[in-house]
C-alpha cells in the first residue's frame, strides 16, 4: 500500500543519499514540495548527492517534477545529482518532466495606481470612440434601410416579425403593469399632497402631463433597454463568439441587413405601442386611484383630463417613442457585435448596453425637452 | 482504500436514459478495465457522448447503476462524490475552456482548487502538462479565443490531467486535429497511460485511434454495446455496422 512520502537522508562514505520512499503523488504534493525545499539547501555541503528513487511506491508528475527540481537545483549547487533506481515506467515519466524549462513565468497585469490611472484615461479617450461606433453603426442601418428599400426581396419579413413578437407582444402585459402601477403612485402622491391646498383636481393635469409627455415613454423606454436591448446584445454576443456573424459575411450577406434591421425595425415599431399602451394603463391606474382614494368621480376625472390636455403632450410622447428606440437599438447592436471571445466579455457588453443604452434615452429625453419648448409644444 | 479491490475501473449495469419519447440508452452494460484504454465507437447520434455523460453525471437516468472506482455513485455521500471527480479528468468535445480565464489559469485551476501548493509549483507543474500535450511555454497567458481548434484540445487535455488522475473520459480527442498531432496524441495517451497507470474511457471515430491507441473496443448501437473486445475481433465480427465500419474504404486504407 502507498503511504506517506519520505525523503531520507543516509550517508554512505563520501556521499550522500536522499532515499524518496512512498507515494510521490499529487495528493502529497503541499507536504513534497516542503521536504524538497529542505533537501534543496543541501546544494554545496556534499561533493557528491544522489537520489534514490528505488522506494518510491507511487509517482506521478507532480512527484517527477519535484524530484527532477531536486536535482537540477543539487546540479546547480556544483555537485553531480543524480537519480538512481527509477522503474523503467517511472523513468520515462521522469524524462517527461526533464523536458520542462523551468524560467519563472513573470504574470504581467499587477494593479498599480498609474495603473488604474492609465485605466481611467482610456475610459475617458474611449467616450469618442464609443459615439464614432454609434454613428458608424446608424450609418451602416440606415445605408441598409435604404438598400432594402431599392430592393425590396431583400426584406427580411418573417424575421421582423419575430422580433416585434418578442419586444412588442410578449412586453405588453409587464409594461402594462408597471406602468399602472406608477399611474397608480403618481396619482396617490398627488392627491395626498395637492389636498393640503384643496386643490385635488389638480392631480388629473399633473397625471395628464407628465404620463403622456415624460413618464410614459420615458418608464417603457427604460424597461425597453433592459429587457429587449440585453436581449439584442446577448444574441449578437454569442453569435460572434461562435463565429456565426463571419459564416454570415463568408456567405454574401450583410450582417447589418439579416440580423441588424429587422431588430431595429421591430423597436422602432415596438415603443410607440407600447409607450401608447403604458401611457393608457398609467392614466387608469391614475384615475382608478383618483375616484377610490381622492373621490373624484370618473366623471370628473375624464372632464378634467379633457381640459387639461392637448392633442400636443400626446404627440409630443409618440415622437419621442421610436427616437428612443432607435437609439436603445444601436447602442444594443453596437454591444452586441464588439463582444470578443469570452464569456466575461458577453457579461461586461450586455451590461454597458444597458447602461449607456438608459443614459442615452434620458439624455435624448432632455434635448427633446429643450428642443419642444423652444418650438412651443 | 474501502471497498473491494475490483478488476473493474468503470462499472455500468443496465442503464437507460431517455430524452421524452426517445429511448437513447436501453439497458446497457458496460465494464472499463484498470489500466486500458477502452475506444469507444458507433454511428453518430447512436449515444456515445450520452453515455459518457451519463457516467461523469451531466444526463439523468431513469434505470441501472454506476460505479466507477468502486464508489456507486447514485449512492455516493457528496463527499465521496467529491473524491471520485477529484481522481477523474474529462476531455470534452469542445474543450470547454473557461473563456475568461487564460491557459495558465485553466491548468492551475483544478489544482488551485485542491492542493495547497505555491505558486511557483502550480506554475511549473502547467508547464511541464503544457509540455505533456507539445506545447510550448508561450502559449499560457492566451486566452481561449485566441487559440486554434487543436490548441484548445491540448490545453482541454492539459487541464482534464492537471490533477493526474487515474481515469480520463475523453470526447473525441483527436476530430479537428492534423493527422500528424492526431498521431501524436494517441502517442501522447499511450505514453500516458504507461507511466501513469492511466485508464482511458475514448469516445473516438478515428480508425487510427483505434488501430494505435486503444486496447480493446466496445461498440454501441441500438442503446446497447453490440460488441466489444479486441481490433481483431471487431474485424471478425459479422454485423453489418461493424463489416461496414473495419471494412469499408477508409479503414482498408488505415490497415494499408
Amino acid at each position: 500500500m502507498s503511504g506517506n512520502p519520505t525523503l531520507e537522508r543516509i550517508a554512505r562514505g563520501n556521499a550522500l543519499a536522499l532515499c524518496a520512499t512512498g507515494s510521490w503523488t499529487a495528493r502529497f504534493a503541499p507536504m513534497l514540495e516542503r521536504m524538497v525545499a529542505d533537501a534543496e539547501k543541501l546544494g554545496g555541503t556534499r561533493p557528491n548527492i544522489f537520489i534514490d528513487a528505488s522506494q518510491v511506491s507511487k509517482l506521478d508528475t507532480f512527484g517527477a517534477w519535484l524530484i527532477e527540481r531536486l536535482r537540477r537545483s543539487l546540479t546547480q549547487g556544483g555537485v553531480e545529482g543524480e537519480i538512481a533506481g527509477l522503474s523503467a515506467n517511472y523513468s520515462s515519466l521522469v524524462d517527461e518532466v526533464r523536458r520542462v524549462k523551468a524560467e519563472p513565468i513573470v504574470e504581467t497585469d499587477r494593479v498599480t495606481i498609474t495603473g488604474m490611472l492609465e485605466q481611467i484615461g482610456r475610459t475617458v479617450a474611449g467616450v469618442g470612440g464609443t459615439l464614432i461606433g454609434l454613428i458608424d453603426m446608424l450609418g451602416a442601418v440606415l445605408a441598409a434601410a435604404a438598400h432594402v428599400l431599392i430592393r425590396p426581396r431583400g426584406f427580411r419579413l418573417t424575421s421582423t416579425i419575430h422580433h416585434l413578437e418578442q419586444v412588442c407582444w410578449r412586453a405588453v402585459p409587464i409594461v402594462v403593469l408597471i406602468t399602472f402601477l406608477i399611474g397608480c403612485i403618481i396619482s396617490q402622491q398627488g392627491i395626498f399632497h395637492f389636498r393640503k391646498f384643496g386643490a385635488d383636481i389638480f392631480v388629473v393635469d399633473m397625471l395628464g402631463v407628465l404620463v403622456l409627455r415624460e413618464i410614459g415613454v420615458l418608464l417603457v423606454a427604460i424597461m425597453v433597454a433592459g429587457r429587449s436591448g440585453s436581449a439584442y446584445t446577448a444574441e449578437l454576443g454569442s453569435m460572434k463568439m461562435r463565429e456565426e456573424i463571419d459564416a454570415l459575411r463568408t456567405m454574401g450577406f450583410d450582417p447589418i441587413e439579416v440580423l441588424i434591421l429587422p431588430r431595429m425595425l421591430a423597436l422602432v415599431l415596438a415603443l410607440p405601442i407600447l409607450a401608447f399602451l403604458g401611457a393608457m394603463a398609467a392614466l387608469y391606474g391614475g384615475g382608478l386611484v383618483a375616484w377610490l382614494y381622492g373621490g373624484v368621480e370618473p366623471e370628473a376625472f375624464l372632464l378634467r383630463l379633457r381640459d387639461a390636455i392637448s392633442i400636443d403632450h400626446f404627440v409630443v410622447g409618440m415622437i419621442k417613442a421610436p427616437v428612443m428606440a432607435a437609439v436603445i437599438g444601436i447602442v444594443a447592436c453596437v454591444e452586441g457585435l464588439s463582444v470578443q471571445g469570452s464569456a466575461e466579455s458577453l457579461g461586461q457588453h450586455t451590461t454597458s448596453s444597458v447602461v449607456k443604452g438608459i443614459f442615452f434615452v434620458i439624455v435624448m429625453d432632455g434635448l427633446f425637452a429643450i428642443f419642444f419648448a423652444s418650438i412651443g409644444m | 482504500m474501502a471497498g473491494e479491490i475490483s478488476d473493474a475501473i468503470i462499472r455500468v449495469r443496465d442503464i437507460t436514459v431517455q430524452f421524452g419519447k426517445t429511448r437513447v440508452l436501453d439497458g446497457l452494460n458496460l465494464d472499463v478495465k484498470r489500466g486500458e484504454i477502452l475506444g469507444f465507437v458507433g454511428p453518430s447520434g447512436a449515444g456515445k457522448s450520452v453515455l459518457t455523460r451519463t457516467i461523469i453525471g451531466l444526463v439523468p437516468k431513469i434505470a441501472g447503476s454506476i460505479e466507477v472506482f468502486g464508489v456507486d455513485l447514485d449512492a455516493a455521500s457528496a463527499a465521496e462524490r467529491r473524491g471520485v471527480e477529484r481522481r477523474w479528468g474529462i476531455l470534452f468535445q469542445q474543450g470547454a475552456l473557461f473563456s475568461s480565464l487564460t491557459v495558465r489559469q485553466n491548468i492551475q485551476f483544478p489544482v488551485r482548487e485542491y492542493l495547497k501548493v505555491s505558486q511557483r509549483l502550480l506554475d511549473e507543474i502547467m508547464v511541464a502538462k503544457l509540455g505533456m500535450v507539445g506545447l510550448r511555454p508561450e502559449v499560457a497567458d492566451r486566452y481561449p479565443s485566441e487559440l486554434s481548434g487543436g490548441m484548445i484540445k491540448r490545453v482541454a487535455l492539459a487541464r482534464a490531467l492537471a490533477l493526474d488522475p487515474e481515469l480520463v473520459f475523453l470526447d473525441e480527442p483527436t476530430s479537428g486535429l492534423d493527422p500528424i498531432g492526431a498521431g501524436d496524441f494517441d502517442e501522447l495517451v499511450r505514453t500516458l497511460q504507461r507511466t501513469l497507470g492511466l485508464t482511458v474511457f475514448m469516445v473516438t471515430h478515428d480508425l487510427d485511434s483505434l488501430y494505435t491507441a486503444c486496447d480493446r473496443i466496445a461498440v454501441l448501437g441500438n442503446g446497447k454495446i453490440i460488441a466489444a473486445g479486441s481490433i481483431a475481433d471487431m474485424q471478425a465480427s459479422q454485423h453489418p455496422w461493424l463489416r461496414q465500419y473495419f471494412h469499408g474504404k477508409r479503414a482498408r486504407a488505415v490497415m494499408g
